[in-house]
């Protein structure tokens, strides 16, 4: 979290009431989302309510033993986030205070309280490179210089948004830490490389474009029926045990974004885990080193206090906004945005406030909308352009999509990756019903698919999804007749559409091969079934019997390709594309 | 210490008492009626002047004049290795008639989240002998895989069995872990009957496992509210010996539908707002501080795992209950009635369990290289035969086709061959995935396309060969 250099130390309240994380206290003298510093032990809360002389406060630590009396002090500063080199490769809890420095401090594996320290390293020197030069005039916003942050990123140092601007008077290259001056304005203003912000505000922009551009994800059914745009919102609602973290995590791992925030909101222990053990090791398909090197992660897991976890949406999203302002695009992972929601319900009844529907707040679709809005195509206030998108886990009881946080959600958001417990207990994975899912991005992002991919890309998929949804009609005739009844070309959809499922829309995410597979390889996978088909087709045609048809050898060798590496893929496509024609043509 | 007696008010578990002084949130209070009877309870609000008391054991026969003292800490529970053996009450005080217990340290009860960067994995492959768990949902040390059950099912054998036969393998566990740690239960009841009580006592006691055990008992007939503090004892108990004294400790939970309702009990008494079915909004928070003390830490010996049991209300996972489970538990085994009722032991329908650390956990050198194809395989010709097994009740198994008929016979060979083992038979891994293989080479080859061709060629032909030579 934010160490504010110089707090302004306001006067001291005092304990009033304790209630598990809401604390009321008298005498404070406070403003509205103000850090505070509780009782004896200086646990960090937030003022989220002001009556009268009566302060109600939500404190980010477990309160057992604190009682009324003990004293309040306020940092007279919202809560904020340090923004700097040093975030990437870096793992937060949810008031960004990191969870390294923590066990070090803490000496323990257990998460102590009132222990703080700083969202960056303090004492760590960077090595700066002037992009401007004396003499140059700057706004805010403007890039002064570059900092090697990772392998893969440069940091890009900027005059913070709530500078004056001016005259640059002195920069020079060199080693800093994050609070030394590196650029002096003429107005007497010290730039340094680190800066804070208030995680509730967003950062300024100029202006929201429509993004035209995919934010390729390596997942075949995402990427090819149902893409997102960089800059694009998308939300996976899913009942337990289908595949939303696994789902997550693909995307995490192999979407072309240049930043990943992943916030753990309210998971598992062991998942966090997981990936702070993979991500340092696996490579970033697009530049090759290790994922960590693009990556910041935010880790507020179900046992961790509750307000915490409230706020770690928004430390999310704020460091989210500071790697765009630079120019970059940013996939921001938010697992589970439900836990969230949860958390707001928790605090709203521990403060007694008039419920909305199921207990939530009534104010629960006002706080996602304004999430979610964050996010898009940004023209920065220094010129550049960088994007954020947002994919939102979202975790219905009972697997119920009409609970109101998935329906809020889905008013909101433009892309939507519908998880099923049906095809989960197949095995079928990911498992995104695509009868349900949609994106509404697909026309915006035809001409980029025509351009970079193939010509056909927009008419292949249509095809695809027309025979998936004649199959999804076929499977009720099925159900009461069975298969053999049906006339022999439906039979055959049938089984076309059965290798759209096994061979294109199944993907193996622990597969070392499968789990990212590149848009070209997409569009031939789904090509070489629709080979299949056309030919399949003209054979039927011919009289040969849909048995024989389905039965040549060659078929099941499609489910293989995704398998095969990315640089034999093509030529494995050629060959069974030639082995199914020629078999087919044979029969008659 | 200051004795009030001053309670202003009593509504069901709870006691609002004035004070003078500051009262800390969470801290332990004793209640002396006017006959001499102590009650123990919490501070669950506190404000200056007044504090709400949350009694253990219950209310009856406080009255306004009873004295009350706030004993100036949160609850703790006495933890030192001599604890194994032990069968405590649901308030952690010994029922057994044996020595008082001596404490090494008194810890406090609601513990602390592991801090997720000092957590390690967990990918230790534990072999509970149970084909359905080991093949299909395999569990982990350091897991949290709860049993979703039903009233009237089977759920305690099932957890017996495989307290019975937990083992670490020794291809996988290496010789110096064997000997540097050693494997405890601890067992915490919530509200379960006597006579299931019994059922598990006879058993610890039968098996000799009673002498690595810790056992808590809260029993049908005692305080509801008790049940909040059973499985918190029970999980510091468990991080002592798995975390301090280097033990691999499974704690088995049960059952975990009595502690959530007596969860919404309190909230129904303190008339706060109501979530889902009258359960609190904070449970998942609450489970969580459960659930989640379940694991493994870098550079210590010992690991928690978890096996909670909980009955589903008229068997709906989507109840509160199971659902907020599922969201933080690393996966489910699910007991099914239709199964139980076709005798099937243990009656664990596969489709909709789960185990998520299952990938990491099998595979080359931990259990073996086609362990993950063939769950993957046999998942998928099961889901098949479910399938079919709906439109066999409507046209007859004479309108479907021979692939057909192979997956419904494949379904049926599942349960009765796989599934059922009955509760005393330890199958080791290898065993459970040759009979998996054997039942694949029911399909034809072509179907088989979770599995990589290589483990094809080395299990699938052999054994197709063998049941054409039968035919």
């Amino acid at each position: 979290m934010s160490q504010a250099t110089e707090t302004d130390v306001r006067e001291d309240g005092t304990i009033e009431s304790v209630s598990g994380p809401v604390v009321s206290a008298v005498d404070l003298d406070a403003k509205m989302n103000d850090v505070v510093y509780v009782g004896n032990e200086g646990l960090m809360g937030e003022v989220i309510e002001i009556e009268g002389n009566l302060t109600t406060i939500q404190v980010y630590e477990e309160t057992s033993g604190v009682s009324p009396g003990e004293p309040v002090e306020s940092s007279g500063a919202p809560l904020s986030v340090d923004l700097g080199p040093g975030m990437l490769d870096s793992i937060y809890d949810g008031v960004q205070r990191p969870l390294d420095v923590l066990e070090e401090k803490m000496g323990s594996a257990f998460l102590d309280r009132g222990v703080d320290a700083p969202g960056i390293d303090l004492e760590r020197t960077w090595e700066f490179t002037p992009e401007i030069e004396e003499g140059d005039d700057v706004e805010p916003g403007d890039i002064v210089g570059t900092v090697p942050e990772t392998a893969s990123i440069d940091h890009k140092v900027m005059v913070p948004p709530d500078s004056e601007g001016g005259e640059v008077v002195a920069i020079e290259s060199g080693s800093f830490t994050v609070e030394e001056t590196v650029v002096e304005l003429d107005s007497g203003e010290e730039i340094q490389m680190r800066q804070e912000w208030p995680v509730r505000e967003a950062r300024p922009t100029v202006d929201k474009q429509t993004p035209t551009e995919p934010l390729t994800s390596g997942q075949r059914i995402l990427d090819g029926l149902f893409p997102l745009a960089k800059g694009g919102t998308a939300a996976i609602p899913g009942p337990f045990g289908s595949g939303k973290t696994v789902t997550q995590q693909s995307l995490a791992k192999f979407a072309d974004a240049d930043i990943v925030v992943y916030i753990g909101c309210g998971e598992r222990g062991n998942e966090m885990t997981e990936v702070i053990d993979d991500f340092p090791e696996l490579p970033d398909p697009q530049t090759g080193n290790a994922l960590m090197a693009r990556t910041c992660l935010i880790a507020n897991t179900s046992n961790m206090p509750v307000a915490a976890r409230e706020s770690c949406v928004y430390t999310g999203i704020t460091i989210a906004e500071y790697y765009r302002d630079m120019g970059y695009d940013v996939a921001l992972m938010a697992d589970s945005t439900s836990r969230w929601a949860e958390a707001m319900r928790e605090i709203s009844s521990r403060l007694e406030e008039m419920p909305g529907e199921e207990g939530y707040p009534a104010y629960l679709a006002a706080r996602l909308s304004a999430f979610y809005e964050r996010a898009g195509y940004f023209e920065n206030v220094n010129g550049t352009e960088g994007s954020i998108s947002v994919i939102g886990a979202v975790s219905p009881p009972g697997g119920d999509f009409s609970e109101p946080v998935t329906q809020n959600t889905l008013r909101i958001v433009k892309t939507f990756w519908a998880l099923d417990a049906d095809l989960a207990e197949r095995r079928h994975f990911p498992a995104i019903n695509w009868n349900e899912s949609y994106s509404l991005y697909r026309d915006q992002l035809d001409p980029w698919f025509r351009e970079n991919v193939t010509e056909d890309w927009p008419e292949t998929r249509q095809w695809a999804i027309d025979v998936l949804d004649e199959e999804g009609e076929l499977q009720e005739i099925v159900q009461l007749v069975g298969k053999d009844a049906l006339p022999e070309d439906q039979q055959l959809t049938l089984d076309v559409a059965r290798y759209i499922k096994e061979a294109y829309l199944q993907q193996n995410a622990l597969h070392d091969v499968d789990r990212y597979c590149p848009p070209e390889k997409t569009y031939r996978i789904l090509d070489a079934i629709k080979t299949f088909n056309d030919e399949a087709f003209d054979a039927l045609d011919a009289g040969v019997p849909v048995d024989e048809i389905t039965d040549i050898d060659s078929l099941p060798r499609l489910n293989r390709v995704g398998t095969t590496p990315d640089d034999e893929a093509d030529e494995f496509v050629d060959e069974i594309e030639e082995e199914i024609t020629e078999q087919l043509r044979s029969l008659y | 210490m200051k004795e009030y007696q001053t309670i202003t008010e009593i509504s069901g578990p709870l006691v609002f008492v004035e004070t003078d002084e500051p009262i800390g949130y969470d801290e332990l209070v004793e209640i002396e009626t006017a006959d001499g009877q102590r009650r123990r309870g919490q501070v669950l609000d506190t404000a200056s002047g007044h504090v709400a008391v949350q009694t253990f054991e219950g209310t009856s026969g406080i009255d306004r004049d009873s004295s009350v003292r706030f004993l100036g800490e949160t609850m703790k529970m006495p933890v030192t290795e001599e604890l194994l053996g032990r069968v405590l009450d649901g308030s952690g005080n010994p029922i057994d008639g044996g020595p008082e217990i001596v404490p090494d340290e008194r810890r406090d009860i609601v513990g602390s989240a592991i801090n997720p960067y000092a957590r390690e994995y967990p990918e230790e492959f534990i072999q509970t002998g149970v084909s359905a768990i080991d093949g299909m949902n395999t569990l982990v040390r350091g897991q949290k895989l709860p049993i979703f059950s039903g009233s009237g099912l089977p759920h305690n054998d099932l957890a017996l069995q495989i307290a019975r036969q937990a083992t670490v393998p020794e291809e996988a566990g290496e010789e110096e872990d064997e000997e540097g740690s050693e494997f405890a239960v601890i067992f915490g009841a919530m509200g379960i009957t006597a006579e299931e009580a019994n059922e598990f006592m006879d058993d610890f006691e039968r098996t000799g496992a009673l002498e690595r055990s810790v056992v808590f008992l809260n029993l049908a007939d005692d305080p509801a509210v008790e049940r909040t503090v059973t499985p918190r004892l029970a999980l510091t108990t468990a991080e002592y010996l798995a975390f301090d004294k280097g033990y691999h400790v499974l704690v088995i939970l049960t059952d975990m539908t009595n502690y959530c309702e007596a969860l919404r009990e309190i909230g129904a008494a303190r008339e706060e707002v109501p979530g889902r079915r009258g359960y609190p909004g904070y449970m998942y928070t609450d489970l969580a501080s459960l659930y989640e003390r379940a694991g493994r830490i870098k550079g210590v010996e010992g690991s928690v795992t978890q096996i909670p049991i909980l009955t589903m209300p008229s068997d709906d996972i989507t109840h509160p209950i199971p659902d907020l489970t599922g969201y933080i538990t690393e996966g489910q085994i699910l007991v099914n009635r239709n199964l139980n009722s076709q005798g099937i032991e243990p009656p664990i329908n596969v489709l909709p369990s789960l185990s998520r650390l299952m990938d990491d956990g099998i595979g080359e050198e931990l259990t073996r290289g086609d362990h993950g194809g063939v769950s993957d395989q046999l998942y998928a010709a099961y889901a098949e035969g479910e399938d079919l097994r709906d439109l066999v009740n409507i046209v007859g198994r004479e309108a479907l086709s021979e692939r057909d008929n192979k997956y419904l016979d494949f379904a049926d060979r599942f349960e009765t061959e796989f599934v059922q083992q009955g509760y005393d038979t330890n199958r080791d891994i290898e065993e459970t995935l040759d009979i998996g293989w054997d039942l694949l080479s029911m399909l034809p080859e072509a179907e088989l396309n979770r599995l990589d061709e290589e483990y094809i060629e080395d299990y699938y032909e052999e054994e197709a060969e063998a049941v054409t030579a039968d035919d």
